[in-house]
């Protein structure tokens, strides 16, 4: 079982594949290489939401399918919850 | 691969269709009781009340017309009775639908009142379900029905499973020379980019980029702030998604990975010929599976994250998801479980085997989840205020 999917080897967000707690670890895994990847939760995340697998700054661009999904907007540490809290779209 | 066999109903113009409504039409919303009235007397009629039709005009006009005369053409329909307030419109849809050399007539309710109307309109539906009710199904081709494509409720799921379990049965139907149609023009945005470099020539492209440019420009002038709620709606909030552009990258999954499109569809324009089409649609299910029916598209095919439970009238809807928890407390409304994806149980080429067998399934007769619990939203698309 996987805790977690990353769509693609640039991604720097997973999405978890079941409800994780903080002080979790968890083994995830790219769709496209396979490659393997571990990562400590720090925060209660839903099924099919976002964790973040680096730190990032205001401003940062996060990227999802090797896409640019939109930015920043409060710091983020690796393991912990990304959603419309700390990410908002570039576009609208 | 070889295109499975599927027991279809082929109308009069060769088309294939896998349903046999005979559909009792209102012209207006004004009479939407009349042909409410002859779809309660004559059973195996359905009628597709809806809130439009009187007052419009100019491009809206036209594709009002469009979509009424498209849902009466469309190959899932056997017969069609038109019954609207006056006979000039309610003639123009009636012509527009012979034109498939399918059944149809007209009645009009100014100068009869709704009771000698729903009298006439019966009897002529009467004789209508009982010719339809001896058609019989004959071998044809999976890759001879016009499919549509469309995600609804989308979360992360649906990026990650159900929406490339389509793409990867579209990759292999189109392999066939099969047709498909896919849109939700705004919820491209973020990943139009992607879109364009599918697109099968320069032209196609320049075509699609403007199509897209107009709607976005569209949403740029009324949006009064980051249409979060909206665009993504609260359900795909709620299921993970966070940005549109989130949201986009998930939804074209479904164009599969070797597919290009071949042209640019009007909303409820038919495709000329074979490959997959973008049609400019709105992002809202029912409005856009109408557009698509009105097309002439006879499945749908529809992933689902959080369960989007919408269906059509006359176009049965496959839900499919692959999100553990939609598919264990929404049983009911999912068609296909592909949460195996999520767990590594299941490829998508697996996955894709399991929807095309359901997909001959479906068509052979089977309802979907949609059609067993009645869900028959028919929702026009209204461009504009009427006169």
């Amino acid at each position: 079982m996987r805790d977690f999917l990353i769509h693609n080897s640039q991604d720097n967000v997973g999405v978890v594949a079941r409800d994780v707690k903080p002080g979790e670890t968890l083994a995830g895994e790219t769709i496209d290489k396979r490659d393997g990847f571990r990562l400590t939760a720090r925060q209660d995340i839903p099924l099919g939401h976002k964790i973040a697998l680096k730190d990032f700054k205001v401003g940062d661009t996060v990227i999802k399918y090797g896409e640019d999904i939109g930015k920043v907007v409060a710091p983020i540490r690796a393991g912990e919850h990304v959603h419309i809290h700390n990410l908002k779209t570039k576009r609208w | 691969m070889e295109a499975p066999r599927i027991m279809g109903y082929r109308r009069e113009n060769g088309r294939v269709g896998i349903r046999n409504h005979v559909v009792i039409l209102p012209v207006d919303d004004i009479s939407n009781a009349a042909a409410e009235g002859v779809g309660r007397i004559i059973q195996g009629t359905l009628a597709l009340p809806h809130a439009y039709g009187r007052l419009q005009f100019g491009e809206d006009l036209e594709l009002f017309f469009r979509t009424m005369i498209g849902f009466g053409s469309n190959p899932n329909v056997a017969a069609a009775v038109v019954i609207g307030i006056e006979p000039g419109w309610t003639d123009r849809i009636v012509q527009g639908i012979a034109k498939t050399g399918k059944p149809v007539a007209g009645f009009s309710i100014e100068r009869s009142g709704d009771l000698k109307t729903i009298a006439e309109a019966s009897r002529k539906a009467f004789e209508f379900v009982q010719w339809a009710s001896e058609l019989q199904r004959q071998e044809c081709a999976m890759n001879e029905l016009y499919v549509s494509v469309k995600c609804g409720e989308s979360d992360t799921t649906t990026g990650l499973a159900s929406c490339p379990t389509v793409g990867n049965v579209i990759d292999r139907l189109m392999a066939l020379k099969g047709t498909a149609s896919f849109g939700e023009t705004s919820e491209l945005t973020g990943g139009e980019h992607v879109v364009k470099a599918k697109a099968a020539t320069p032209e196609v492209a320049e075509q699609f980029m403007k199509i897209y440019n107009q709607y976005n420009e569209f949403i740029l002038q009324n949006k009064v702030d980051d249409l979060s709620e909206s665009q993504p709606t609260k359900g795909n909030i709620r299921g993970g998604l966070t940005t549109i552009e989130e949201k986009a990258f998930g939804n074209i999954e479904k164009l599969g990975k070797r597919t290009k499109f071949v042209g640019c569809l009007k909303p409820a324009e038919a495709p000329a010929v074979s490959g997959l089409w973008f049609m400019d649609t709105s992002s809202a299910a029912a409005e856009a599976l109408t557009l698509w029916a009105a097309s002439g598209a006879v499945l749908h095919l529809f992933p689902t994250g959080q369960g989007n439970i919408c269906g059509n009238p006359i176009m049965p809807v496959i839900k499919l998801s692959g999100n553990p928890l939609t598919c264990s407390t929404m049983r009911e409304h999912i068609d296909l479980d592909v949460s195996g994806i999520l767990t590594g149980e299941l490829t998508f080429d697996q996955a894709g085997d399991k929807l095309l067998n359901l997909m001959v399934r479906t068509a052979n007769g089977r309802l979907t989840a949609n059609e067993a619990l009645g869900h028959r939203e028919f929702v026009m698309t209204k461009l504009y205020r009427s006169a």
